[in-house]
Formats: C-alpha cells, structure tokens, sequence
C-alpha cells in the first residue's frame, strides 16, 4: 500500500480516497490488533507457560494437567458442563431459528420491530445483572411468577434450585439473556437473502414451510454455525450462572459447578495457578478444536 | 509463581519472580500503565516479622455489613485517623472472597486492607501461608490484653504457637426460645436431647406449625452435629484431620433430626432464607443457635419484640458427665503484614477488639475478650429487651467441644453442598452422614490435608 502521486486529477482525487480509507482501514485493524494482542494473546501465552511450569518456574511437562485431572471435582465439572453445552447449544439453535423465522414473516412492521426491541433487551444487561434478575425470578417467595412456580410443583428455592434442575436452570438464564442478540442477527441474516430467491420459492409454490426448510434455513447455515461456535466457547466457560447461584444459595448449589470454577478455586482458594492454567488450557484446545470440526465440515470460509 | 513456597535457592526464586512479574507488567502496562514495584524493598524486622516502610495516609479496613458499625463509631471516636472503610461479605457461609483477593494482591504486590474482619474463624489457617496475616503476640499487642480472652478463644487464631489474628466474637451455642410462647402452651425447657426430641413430639401433635429448630443452615452440623460431639472436623495437627461421621455420637444427633423433621418440627429452610422470614419466624418456639442468634436473627432479622426471647444452655444427651456445645463462626480481625501503617493498624485493632465502647455497649455478639463481655452481658441485661439473663451464654463460652477444629476447607461449604440438596429432597440425615464423610475427606485431602478416618 504505497502511496503515488499521478498526474491525473481525477484518478488522484479517487486513488487518495482509497488510500485515506485503506489508511482508516489500517488504523481500526491497529486498534483491534493492538488489544488483541494485549487482552487475547498474552495472556493466552501466559496461561500456557504456567499451564507448562510449577509454582518456581521449572517446566513440568503434564504435571499440572494430571494434578487437576485427578482432582475429584474435575470430572464432575466435566460432565456438568456437558451436558449444560447440550441443553444451551440445541436451544439456541431451534429457538433462535425459528423465532427469527417468526420474525422475518412478520415483516418490518410495527409489531415485528417491537419484538425485535424486546428480544434485544435482556442482552443490553449486563450479564451478571441479569443473572441476579432471574435468582429473584426462581425464589417462589419473590418470585413475580411464584404462582407458575408453585404449578410446576416448586415451593421453596431449594427445590428450585436442586441439582437436577440446574443444567435447565442455567439454559434458561443463559437463553434469556443471550439469544435475543443472535434472533436479532438471524433476522438480519435472513433480510440478506435476495427477493428473487424467496419470490422463486414463491412462484415454485412452497408455503412458508416449505420455504423456510428448503430455501431460508440452508442459507442461514453459515451464521448457524457462527452462533454455535461461539455459543460453544462461551457455554464451556460457564462461571456467571453458578457462581452467583452458589452465592445466593449460601453454596447450597453452584459451588464447583463448572470447569471455569474449578480454575477459579484451584488459582485463589487453594493457590495452584499453575493447575487452574492447565485446566483453562484444556477448556482452550476443546473450543477451538470444536470450532475448527464446524468450519471444516460446514465449509464456512468458502466463498459465495 | 507463588510468595508463599519458598523455593530452595531463595535468589533464584526472587530471580523468576522477577521475571514473570515483568512478563505480566509487559501485558498490561499498554493499557494501563501501572507502576510494577518488587513488593520487599526496605523493610525492616519488627514485631516478628518483616515490616514495610511506614508511611502516613489512610488506613483501610474491611468489614462486613454488621462490622461496619464498629469502623464508623471508631471514625467518630477518633477524628484524627484518616480511615478508608471497605465493605464486604465478611467472607460469610465460606465465600473466600477475602482469600480470593489476598491471592491477587500477592500478585499485584499492593491493595492490602491494612485490617479485615472476617465471620469466619478458619483464615489464619491460609493467611498465614498466604503471608498475609500478621503475628500479634510478638510485640505488636501486650501479652496481659492477650490474657483476658476467653479461654481458647484464640485458639482458632494459632498457628504453630504464634497468634494471626483475634477473635471478635464467641459463638457458642445455646438454646434460644420464646419464653411466653412455652409458658403458654405449658411446656418447660428441656435440659437433655431426649427431652428435647420429646418436646419436639409434643409441638407437633398439640400445636403443629411452631418449630423447635432448624436444620437448613449450611452451620446446623455446627449447632447439632458439633455439641454431640460428633468427631466430623478434628484438626489433629497443621495438615492433619480425622473424620468420623457415622460414629455413635454422630448418629444419635442425626436421628433426632430426622425424627423432628419427619413431623414438621423442625424446619429445613435455613433460618436466613426468604422462605423462614416469611413464613416461619413468628413459629418459633425454641432453636439451639449460637450467641449472636440474640442480636443479630431474632432482634435484628425477625424483628421479635422486646421481653419474648430467652437463651438456656444447649441440651445435653442424658448421662453425659461433661457438658458440651457447638460453637458457630465468631468473627476473627487481621492485621496485614504488609500495612504501612503498622501503629495506626494496631490501634484499630486493640480498639475494636477490647474496647468497651464497641464490643462491650455496641457489639451484636458475645465477645471474646472477657472484661469486655461482662459489660456487654450487663448491656443486655439492662437493655431489657430479652425475657431474663444471658448467663448461658456465659456458661457456654467455656464449654465448647474442642474435638471440632478449623481447618482450610469450609465445613460450612461442605455441608451446605452435600446434604442440604438431599434435606430438601426428603432425604434422612443418617442415610447421608457416609456422603457427607466422603465429601469432607475429598475437600480436607485437595487441600493438603491427610485425612485418618
């Protein structure tokens, strides 16, 4: 990207406007890379050097891989996390779709632009916030919902809250406040597919049904699987959920959930960085070899 | 990359945490440019340990919700002390947010609190290793105000002979009741658990819905389990622990409680929770609690009026020669080894600890420094607010089982993880007391302790 002078006044005045703009261009690519490098990849470093060392700095090969593994909360947080990436990762997908759906057939009248705010909400909270709004929401005795809760069969929050309910408990919460965004993307996604493709579908005459599974769903696979894999790294790294739910819970559930929680405990409460380190390395390698299976059997980077 | 493991060629250790906090300085000094000082430069060996160079400024203290009362009347007190007041959960119910932080500030080598309470009497047993707690009795605090705390109130707070914090608070337990609630359904006191379960029996057949305890706590092993000496939690030695949860002692305890559950009298919500204030405050009839059970849930939490609640001692099991109780928390202060404001921090400290204006007239607790809980029980006394005297409580401060220790692992944690889901669910606690063994020798042995059962 060199910059040249020509002689020609207009091809000048065009050739400065690309230069300004791949100037620009550079410069919001410096940001980012800058902070990616300062938030994403040292740190990562980090965690692989201590994941690779002990507590004086001598290389340990595996050490604190076994060490964290033979803990006897690691496997359980292994299968809680499982079985939470099951329920959180199938909801998004079906939900997501096909409220978006719903919402793409609405159109962008007034009734679908209001729903698109009032999916959009409960992700403009924060996260820990609106993990507080639904510790309200399952205790029967604040609840607003208390009489819902009382019908499903709950009276108090410690049945609410018993160890079976919780990979549902966290789905919801996690639902709620994350799925509003990726409906808001879908419906985006789906506004992008061509007029002439949806009018031929039309003209074909496959009813809305018909359309959505054969023509709108295949074209939204890439962003499906965009939301999967991110919704994947993000759901491994459960912490929020159950650590805020052990607080409220006075550790009644929650505590040690996750895996996320497991290196919170191993940094700070029993003072092994080097195996919270090793686990979150772990939690590294599975997300991103997750990632790579979706881009690879989905054929994401492929061109149009 | 720890403070606290020395390694074998101390220099060298010093060398690679040199190097590793210059790595972590290089990661964050882009965005933030904070200043990355080593953490040991000057300091000077004083008192038992080695202090950093005093300055003037603020001192900071940490203190929950219910301490925060104290900090402000020493402010007021003591015009002259510039003080940064911090407010946080006090560690309660086992959180180790206190730990959590301490870890970090090792790491950052700043943001110490110069003093912190802690509701939890189980800190120096990490903040010691952590570098973090401060020895007391080596100078810093005379040994003739050490000696007027309540026998083995301290204890708790030794480590291999030297003293890291002091103790707030005593939480032994007693037995709370109403007084003219049991007078006017015509029942006395009982002094043994037989009669205890018995009574028990009685309130739910002839007036169902009043409660003689509660079993929902993540500390009811502490109230119960800890007064039938139940050999659950002995510390035997600095990484040693013994647990026996099904042993005579154990079961006997846990059958009362599932005797009185099954029939009602005896809630499983947890005092604290949503559900008992809502419900089942204004049933209570009698309730085994600690010490600040007084102030801090019947006066405090369920608002009962003035000249209702009265404290007995703690039932005993019939033909029991020594008599015995539980003991909950009891608050413990820290002094920061690494304040650089050692003087003012030890005054604090004295201060809140001993001084009549606060643990004598104000506390919400039994204290633990003897001439300070004469006044306080005198306090009460004239207060009037509850139905007769408080001498149990003064009774019981001696007579706490010393086989229940506090090691690393929160037994409060364990308790509330593993049996409570499986109370709520309408399990017995005597089918879970092998789980709950289980579960406490898991935690005692991730955290370096080796477990005899």
């Amino acid at each position: 990207m060199t910059l040249t002078h020509s002689p020609a006044g207009s091809a000048t005045r065009r050739r400065r406007g690309t230069a300004r703009q791949s100037r620009a261009g550079m410069a919001f690519v410096a940001a980012y890379a800058v902070l990616l490098v300062a938030f994403g990849v040292l740190p990562t470093a980090y965690a692989v050097y201590f994941a690779f060392t002990d507590a004086g700095g001598k290389v340990t090969g595996f050490a604190n891989f076994v060490t964290a593994g033979q803990d006897f909360r690691f496997l359980d947080a292994v299968s809680h996390v499982a079985v939470y990436l099951v329920f959180w990762l199938l909801s998004l997908v079906v939900f997501v779709v096909a409220l978006a759906l719903l919402l793409h057939r609405l159109g962008s009248g007034s009734a679908g632009k209001a729903l698109r705010f009032l999916y959009y909400i409960p992700g403009a909270l924060a996260g820990a916030a609106s993990v507080l709004v639904w510790l309200f929401m399952l205790d029967p005795t604040v609840s607003p919902v208390s009489s819902l809760l009382g019908a499903l069969g709950f009276h108090t929050f410690g049945e609410v809250i018993a160890p079976g309910n919780l990979p549902v408990l966290f789905t919801v919460i996690a639902f709620w406040t994350g799925a509003g965004g990726w409906i808001v993307v879908m419906y985006g996604a789906l506004d992008n597919i061509p007029t002439d493709v949806m009018e031929a579908a039309r003209i074909d005459g496959a009813g809305a049904w018909q359309t959505a599974w054969h023509v709108q769903i295949p074209m939204l696979r890439k962003w499906i699987v965009y939301m999967v894999i991110l919704a994947f790294a993000g759901g491994a790294q459960l912490f929020v959920e159950p650590q805020l739910l052990s607080l409220a819970s006075v550790g009644v559930a929650g505590r040690d959930y996750s895996l996320n929680q497991l290196t919170y405990d191993f940094a700070f409460q029993m003072n092994n960085v080097n195996g919270a380190a090793a686990v979150s390395v772990e939690l590294l390698v599975v997300s991103v070899s997750a990632a790579a299976v979706f881009v690879a059997r989905s054929g994401f980077f492929d061109a149009e | 990359m720890t403070v606290n493991k020395p390694a074998s060629s101390p220099k060298r250790a010093l060398g690679k945490k040199r190097a590793a906090s210059l790595a972590g300085c290089a990661a964050t000094v882009l965005l933030t440019m904070t200043a990355c000082g080593g953490g040991t430069a000057g300091t000077t060996a004083k008192d038992g340990f080695a202090q950093a160079p005093q300055k003037d400024g603020a001192l900071t203290v940490w203190v929950d919700a219910t301490r925060m009362d104290a900090a402000k009347l020493y402010q007021r007190q003591h015009p002259d002390v510039k003080l940064d007041i911090v407010s946080y959960d006090g560690d309660a119910n086992g959180s180790n947010y206190l730990q959590t932080k301490v870890q970090l500030f090792n790491r950052t080598h700043k943001g110490w609190p110069d003093v912190v309470f802690s509701s939890q009497n189980n800190e120096a047993s990490w903040a010691v290793d952590a570098g973090f707690a401060a020895p007391l009795d080596k100078g810093l605090v005379a040994r003739s105000t050490l000696g007027q705390f309540a026998r083995g109130a301290n204890d708790v707070c030794t480590v291999k002979g030297t003293l890291y914090c002091l103790r707030n608070d005593l939480s032994q337990a007693v037995l709370w009741y109403n007084a003219p609630l049991l007078k006017r359904f015509g029942y006395t006191v009982p002094t043994t658990w037989e009669e205890f379960q018995a009574l028990g029996e009685k309130v739910a057949k002839e007036h169902p819905g009043y409660l003689v305890g509660d079993a929902g706590d993540s500390f009811t092993p502490e109230i119960y389990l800890w007064a039938s000496k139940c050999g659950a939690n002995h510390i035997t030695g600095p990484k040693a622990v013994s647990v026996n949860t099904t042993g005579e002692s154990c079961t006997r305890m846990a059958k009362l409680m599932d005797a009185l559950i099954e029939n009602k009298s005896m809630s499983t919500s947890g005092v604290f929770s949503t559900d008992f204030g809502k419900n089942e405050a204004d049933k209570v009839l009698l309730m085994p609690g600690p010490a600040w059970y007084g102030g801090a849930l019947f006066k405090g939490t369920f608002k009962a009026p003035a000249k209702q609640i009265a404290a007995a001692p703690v039932p005993q099991w019939q033909g029991e020669t020594s008599p015995s109780t539980g003991n909950v928390g009891g608050g413990t202060w820290l002094l920061s080894q690494h304040s650089t404001h050692i003087k003012a921090a030890t005054d604090f400290l004295k201060w809140v600890t001993t001084d009549d204006a606060y643990q004598g007239a104000k506390a919400p607790g039994f204290p633990a420094y003897a001439p300070a809980a004469e006044t306080w029980l005198k306090g009460q006394d004239a207060s009037g607010y509850f139905a007769g005297d408080l001498s149990a409580l003064k009774a019981a401060s001696s007579q706490v089982w010393p086989g229940w220790g506090s090691g690393r692992f929160s037994q409060e944690a364990i308790w509330a993880a593993t049996v409570k889901p499986g109370l709520t669910q309408g399990k017995s606690v005597v089918s879970m007391l092998p789980a709950w063994q289980d579960s406490i020798v898991k935690y005692a042995e991730s955290n370096g302790y080796k477990v005899s059962q």
